[in-house]
């Protein structure tokens, strides 16, 4: 069903089909090449087998409702989709959030960017061949997202990170957990540099092969740890900093020739300074640390009934999903301004005001509304620069909500770099560019 | 289950070595299949079960699973994976998007894939647990094994 | 680095002062909208020049229904030298619906537009190959206009039950 491939080709060549249901465990794209026993004449690239209809959809939900969609864009870093749109909207709204939530939000966005290096590179050794360092890197993910899971209630799709802060304070026991994770973390980290650096047969298929000049890649768009593969130093955390980025003392890993074997590298390093980013991080984050959970405290029934009299002094206790979001925490992780954020759950059923904020919030018409204009944020994601543009009317819901996907520009290149190569080269090449199906497609 | 008493022993062997030897096709799309690449390997174990290895061919498998959204682009290529596979299949449809399109009621998604195919067992969840999927399993096997197993096929009509 | 994005925007008044139409500063950004026919003109001196705005970030379209004219093109241009980001803006009406491409400057410019064609229906004149890319061929209309009902679907094989 191809149109231009079809038409171009040479009657003597052979033309292949890389459907969109591969086992390279990318997603789904299609990939059309026309070839001379092997070696590869031409090629197109067909996109858009998991076109969700994204924009459209945000065009009908309002602000806090369409939280849940940014998390299922670039899958593998839930995390740092979130935290692009959030500060998107904070900055049309001209709020910001406390110090503790923004360390947290760190904190966060660095796990996302190593589970989303592990996966991409599990992937790419996995298709060379190298099926052991796939099931480690899995090994090492499990044990970031056990860190995710206990403080956001998702290993996943976590809608965690909210307008105004974060939804909840870390969990008590994180420290402990978060400490095992980096160990983890870095021994894997250590068995793969073992396994594939020096490896004879992953340098043949990497080394050399699909070398993109820095002039190429700026022409193409290209930004993130592929860019920095050739050698350009651009990365948002240190061009324009956002949440606490200039407090922490972190290094940029560059490349040198920009084929597959440095894109490899450059992530294996990457993955490194995340790890000091975070241990940094946990060193100096404010405020007092998270105290034990709610044991204790009078039932949810009699404080309602109490509060109808005079105002509930007494500590309630909440249900498990809302640990973490007692009131005594929000003002760490969540700004003061009480047109923007979710109530306590306590105010909400116990005092009038609590009600009434929690009613005009989530009312139609009513709640978020930032003022009319539009607004281009971008922060740094697994793949590189990305980046929301929100158009505002006033109302409650984005008029138009677009987003600078960074693995569109990457893979609007994969036609040229394969060009005049064999097929075996399609795969690593197409690994170590980390295609997210959800980000691409939108 | 009519029949003697040796071809409701012979269906039960049958059913026994079928379900305990089943190879999967994975037609991964989106998120979901980030728990499915978490429940093949070493923490949440599919090997135990019988379905550790993946088949990346429709031709040599017997269990289709659809894990992830699938748009009306992508409709016909699912329709050829599975009219591509031999019987006995069976179908998982993995995640919610797959099961009835999940949080995406637009112009582009399909609102479940047993608007497609014909589907054995659904798995709610956005994504689901790793568990959540092995309980899936276990629950497809008792189906296997209760099944009444032909083993003259005839082509059945969808 | 204020001084130097407002030289960049004194410069650009200065040689195309009949061209560019506004300019504004909102939310830490600056627009700069200009008519269309003059696109190609004002990005070349933009590229060349020592503020070298070298990259092509994003390029996209918005839907202003109730406007006369309707489209709004949006790029998004990053100079990574001085890391700064400029935003240019321009207009179009729906019965003289195109624009010049920029694929001869950014190789990148050939998806993006292709993407700004299937979603909108923008024609770009000198562009290499205009065809969809994320809807499938047989589909009809333009899926992010603003009339284009949301729940509208068409299905590429006849759907079962």
């Amino acid at each position: 069903m191809s149109t231009r491939i079809q038409k171009e080709a040479r009657k003597e060549s052979l033309l292949l089909n890389m459907g969109p249901s591969h086992p390279a465990m990318h997603g789904t794209i299609r990939i059309m090449l026309e070839l001379d026993s092997e070696r590869i004449l031409n090629s197109e690239v067909e996109v858009g087998y998991l076109h969700r209809g994204f924009e459209k959809t945000c065009e009908n939900r309002t602000y806090f409702n369409l939280l849940p969609y940014t998390d299922r864009l670039n899958y593998v870093s839930p995390l740092i989709n979130n935290l692009g749109y959030v500060m998107t909207v904070e900055r049309m709204l001209g709020i910001e959030a406390p110090e503790r939530a923004q360390y947290i939000r760190v904190i966060m966005s660095e796990l996302s960017r190593i589970s989303d290096h592990l996966t991409c590179l599990a992937a790419m050794a996995m298709e060379c061949g190298a099926f052991t360092v796939f099931l480690y890197n899995m090994k090492a993910r499990e044990f970031i997202w056990d860190v995710i899971e206990d403080t956001t209630g998702a290993r996943m799709t976590t809608s965690y990170i909210r307008i105004g802060g974060v939804r909840a304070d870390l969990h008590p026991d994180y420290k402990a957990v978060l400490k095992k994770a980096i160990v983890e973390t870095r021994k894997v980290l250590k068995d793969v540099h073992g396994l594939l650096d020096k490896n004879k047969i992953f340098l043949n298929r990497t080394r050399d092969i699909a070398v993109v000049s820095p002039e190429k890649a700026i022409s193409y768009g290209w930004t993130g740890p592929c860019l920095r593969s050739t050698g350009v130093y651009y990365d948002v955390r240190k061009a324009s900093p956002y949440a606490v980025y200039d407090r922490l003392d972190f290094e940029v890993p560059l490349g040198e020739r920009g084929d597959n074997f440095d894109r490899y590298m450059v992530r294996m390093k990457e993955m490194e300074q995340s790890l000091r980013i975070v241990e940094q991080a946990m060193e100096k984050i404010p405020g007092p640390s998270p105290s034990q959970l709610m044991a204790k405290g009078i039932e949810p029934a009699e404080a309602i009934k109490a509060s109808r009299a005079k105002a509930v002094e007494k500590k309630i206790r909440l249900s498990p999903n809302l640990e973490g979001s007692e009131k005594e925490k929000y003002k760490n992780i969540l700004a003061k301004d009480k047109k923007y954020i979710v109530p306590p759950k306590e105010d909400t059923y116990t005092t009038i005001e609590g009600i009434i904020n929690h009613f005009k919030f989530f009312m139609r018409e009513h709640g978020i509304r930032p003022p009319k204009g539009e607004v281009y944020f971008s922060v740094e994601g697994g793949n590189g620069e990305l980046g929301y543009y929100i158009v505002s009317d006033g109302t409650d819901k984005p008029y138009r909500l677009h987003l600078r996907a960074p693995c569109f520009h990457i893979v609007s290149a994969l036609e040229e770099m394969i060009q005049g190569r064999y097929i075996a080269d399609v795969i690593p090449t197409f690994g170590s560019m980390n295609m997210i199906g959800g980000e691409l497609d939108r | 289950m009519k029949g003697s008493f040796i071809t409701t022993k012979f269906n039960y062997i049958l059913g026994w070595a079928r379900k305990f030897s089943l190879f999967h096709y994975p037609y991964v799309t989106a998120c979901c299949g980030m728990e499915y690449m978490s429940a093949a390997c070493a923490h949440f174990d599919l090997d135990r079960f019988g379905a550790g290895w993946t088949r990346f061919s429709p031709r040599q498998s017997d269990m289709l699973l659809v894990v992830g959204t699938v748009t009306q682009k992508s409709a016909p290529v699912l329709r050829i994976v599975y009219d591509q596979m031999t019987e006995p299949k069976w179908v998982i449809a993995f995640g919610t998007c797959a099961v009835s399109g999940g949080i995406y009621d637009n112009y582009a998604v399909v609102q479940g894939i047993d608007r497609i195919i014909p589907v054995d067992v659904y798995l709610p969840g956005c994504p689901p647990r790793p568990e959540t999927f092995l309980d899936a399993l276990i629950k497809l096997q008792e189906k296997i094994q209760k099944q009444d197993q032909e083993w003259r096929w005839k082509k059945r009509k969808y | 680095m204020e001084m130097e994005k407002k030289k960049v925007l004194e410069k650009l008044k200065q040689k195309f002062p009949e061209k560019i139409k506004e300019i504004s500063v909102q939310f830490g950004d600056e627009n700069v909208l200009i008519e269309s026919g003059f696109l190609l003109g004002i990005v070349q001196f933009l590229k060349n020049e020592p503020y070298a705005y070298n990259m092509l970030l994003d390029l996209t379209c918005v839907d202003y229904k109730d406007q006369e004219q309707r489209f709004e093109m949006v790029y998004h241009l990053y100079s990574l030298n001085n890391k700064q980001r400029l935003r240019i803006k321009t207009r179009l009406s729906e019965k003289d619906l195109s624009i010049d491409s920029l694929t001869s400057l950014w190789e990148n410019a050939n998806w993006l537009e292709r993407e700004v064609y299937d979603m909108f229906g923008v024609q770009f004149r000198g562009h290499p190959d205009l065809r969809r890319i994320f809807m499938y061929e047989g589909f009809e209309g333009y899926p992010l206009r603003k009339d284009y009902p949301l729940r509208k679907r068409q299905p590429r094989i006849p759907l079962r039950k």
